[in-house]
């Protein structure tokens, strides 16, 4: 292709201008100038359907042209694995290794999703991901009167260390790689689970896995918490701190903007709220007086892929850039690793229709294409009944086989990021990029992430693009296939659901044993000495530790650091 | 005709919100006086703030599963303190068959993914425009 150099941060869509002046404009660029104002006018004169034509409250142009593409210079594209990494952090894209293909799963007891995993790895699965219940989640244990209704209903019931042995139960820690998503009580799910290999005399340096433990993005929209703001911060920096030397290869946070997106914001507010938040985690560790390049190598991202195919390859190539940038300019990093992100990523959920859920198989295609055209490290396929209740062994298979026919037949994997020099992917990668600067500006005038949280900026940012979208929904300007065009009057399509047993009395049944069998004394031991640590600026984690080797139970535990921290309170507006 | 009062309740430990707000803010807009809860309430939180704010409708928004629990425990505590005058209503991931039972044990309708606010609009306002006319 023609490479036009237009400098750095220059949106695309500037056909009239050159940036460069037009005294360097060659016979050839004058040539396709005069074409494109052609094509203009032909274009402006012609009648066009009447839609919205992205998902985000940003026009695209109806075409693309060497004149858009900025940022196709040696400093913003260079080779693969190369920073600032927009076309991938490794020299081999997929040609050296494929993706890990992570289905998220949990539901019932420990033991039914042991089951489930086991499952999976029969059906080629590359590693783990724990879906845990609501109380979970927020650090209740399955026994709490506030887990009433809730136990094993949305992911798996995990109380003590216990319960995590049984759900890892017959798989070599060593030798798998697990994602947790876990944020509230991020700490204590992770101690439980180094506890647990522990006991089967692995090493916490020898395991492999990712912790969500990202707290700023539920205070902005997911919404599972334990304590305020300034303490659950200062337990992912405990995190950091700790892990680099015990769990070096450990993700020690997926800082993650699929909650986000999946509350109602745009693409680039996706990008821009994720990221700023990513900014804060390194702000806080720095500030602890770590060496950013210390922990920074273990900081994981997670995107929410949704419909708009080129925007969401166009935001993850964005993504690697901008982290890239700060990190290496703004915050000093000089450890290449630093400024390599490293993602997952998962088709949005929110895109699933309840109507028609066959079709949402073409959804988590289409979106599953995009995630790998982006560059992702693993990826989550949805399956087609998700609106309707937990997926069926049946429909996660499907969703399964959706990732390795992309992986093993399409060829999408042959090339590296094939959609690189393309004049539309470029110019929307830089056009993401510059308006996420801009919401960073926004961000740093109303006081940080964390200001912004606690006055509501943030949340309305995402509640106004959710009642936006909702309100192009109902006048038909964006079209959902069998929801609001090509609705169909025959009955729902019958799908089994998947069905989930009393595990509320298996939970409470195995919890009144543990607390009958276990050392009680050495439970109150522990607990004291981890709200006594809380009081101190000590690092917590080792006491966490050694709470989970003594099997307290999960709200045990939250409780302790509670009496000191206190519980976070929401803002509540609408 | 007086505006009709709603509360629109997050029960139990579901932190979906995108769809209570959402309707929420439809709700308002379509004349009714709306009253959010929050996040993460107890049956007993809203079957009290339903009192003292002498709402005629209650919106429960759950996408966690606990919709058998929660939702007639909320219809209970309201009958304790005599108030099953009020319209139990709400949405979220919901399978058909548990809407049936709902509404055999007297919810009103429960309202699936997709749905547009038009149609919750229409739905409390025609049972509210019809409690009226037998009231009076």
């Amino acid at each position: 292709m023609t490479t036009v150099k237009t400098g750095p941060k220059s949106a695309g869509g500037s056909i009239d201008a050159p940036e460069n002046g037009a005294s360097e404009d060659t016979a050839e660029m004058a040539k396709l100038r005069a074409e494109v104002e052609d094509w203009r006018r032909r274009y402006s004169k012609a009648e066009l359907r009447d839609i919205a034509f992205t998902n985000s409250a940003r026009e695209v142009q109806p075409l693309y042209t060497p004149l858009d593409a900025a940022e196709t210079g040696a400093d913003a594209l260079p080779a693969p694995g190369s920073y600032p990494y927009t076309r991938g952090i490794h020299p081999t894209g997929y040609r050296g290794r494929l993706w890990t293909m992570r289905q998220f799963a949990g539901f019932g007891s420990a033991r039914d999703t042991n089951a489930r995993y086991k499952f999976l790895l029969a059906q080629g699965q590359t590693g783990l991901s724990v879906a845990f219940d609501f109380p979970t989640l927020m650090g209740y244990d399955s026994d709490h009167a506030r887990s009433e209704g809730e136990v094993g209903k949305c992911g798996v019931a995990i109380s003590s260390m216990a319960d995590m042995e049984t759900l890892f139960d017959g798989i070599p820690l060593d030798q798998v790689s697990t994602s947790m998503t876990i944020n509230g009580p991020a700490v204590i799910l992770y101690c439980f689970y180094i506890a647990a290999a522990e006991k089967h005399g692995i090493d916490s340096t020898k395991l492999r896995g990712t912790i969500q433990n990202d707290i700023l993005k539920e205070y902005m929209a997911q919404h599972a918490w334990c304590f305020p703001i300034e303490p659950a911060l200062r337990l992912i920096v405990d995190c950091f701190e700790w892990s680099a030397t015990h769990a070096p290869q450990w993700n020690t946070i997926s800082i993650s903007g699929y909650h986000i997106r999946e509350a109602g914001a745009t693409a680039a507010q996706e990008l821009a709220f994720t990221l700023a938040d990513g900014f804060t985690y390194v702000e806080r560790g720095i500030a602890r007086g770590l060496d950013v390049d210390s922990f920074a190598p273990r900081l994981s991202f997670f995107w929410d892929i949704h419909n708009d195919f080129f925007e969401e390859i166009s935001k993850l190539r964005a993504a690697r850039r901008i982290w890239a940038r700060h990190m290496k300019e703004r915050y000093g990093a000089k450890d290449p690793r630093s400024w390599m992100m490293r993602f997952h990523s998962q088709t949005a959920g929110v895109t699933l229709t309840a109507q028609q859920p066959m079709n949402n198989i073409v959804r988590v295609a289409y979106q599953a294409m995009a995630a790998v055209l982006g560059g992702t490290q693993s990826l989550h396929t949805n399956s087609m009944d998700e609106t309707l209740a937990l997926p069926t062994e049946e429909s996660v298979q499907v969703a399964l086989r959706t990732q390795q026919i992309l992986a093993y037949e399409s060829g999408v994997p042959n090339v590296i990021d094939p959609l690189g020099g393309s004049y539309y992917v470029e110019a929307l990668t830089t056009q993401l990029e510059n308006e996420a600067e801009s919401l960073f500006k926004q961000i740093e005038e109303i006081g940080g992430v964390v200001r912004g949280l606690e006055t509501g900026w943030l949340q309305r940012k995402i509640n106004e693009s959710a009642a936006r979208q909702q309100w192009e929904i109902e006048q038909h300007r964006r079209v959902i296939v069998g929801v609001n065009e090509f609705v169909t009057d025959e009955p729902e399509l019958k799908i089994e659901l998947l069905k989930i047993g009393d595990t509320e009395q298996h939970q409470r049944e195995g919890l009144a044993k543990l607390r009958a069998e276990r050392d009680g004394d050495l439970v109150k031991k522990r607990l004291v000495e981890l709200s006594a640590a809380a009081k101190t600026t000590e690092n917590l984690i080792p006491h966490i530790l050694d709470c989970a080797r003594a099997y307290c139970t999960l709200y045990e535990i939250r409780a302790a650091m509670e009496e000191v921290f206190g519980a976070y309170r929401e803002p509540v507006f609408f | 005709m007086r505006p009709v009062r709603v509360l629109v309740a997050k029960p139990g430990l579901d932190g979906h919100d995108r769809g209570a707000k959402v309707v929420a803010a439809a709700l308002r807009d379509a004349g009714m006086e709306v009253i959010y809860t929050g996040l993460h309430q107890t049956p007993e939180m809203i079957a009290t703030a339903a009192v003292q704010e002498d709402v005629d409708v209650i919106g429960l928004s759950i996408l966690s599963g606990a919709h058998m629990t929660l939702i007639p425990r909320v219809q209970d505590l309201l009958r304790e303190q005599g108030r099953d005058d009020v319209l139990i209503t709400g949405g979220g991931i919901i399978p058909k068959e548990d809407m049936e039972a709902l509404t055999a044990r007297g919810i009103g309708r429960l309202f699936g993914p997709g749905t547009p606010t038009s149609e919750l609009v229409g739905y409390i306002k025609g049972w509210f425009a019809e409690r009226e006319k037998q009231e009076a």
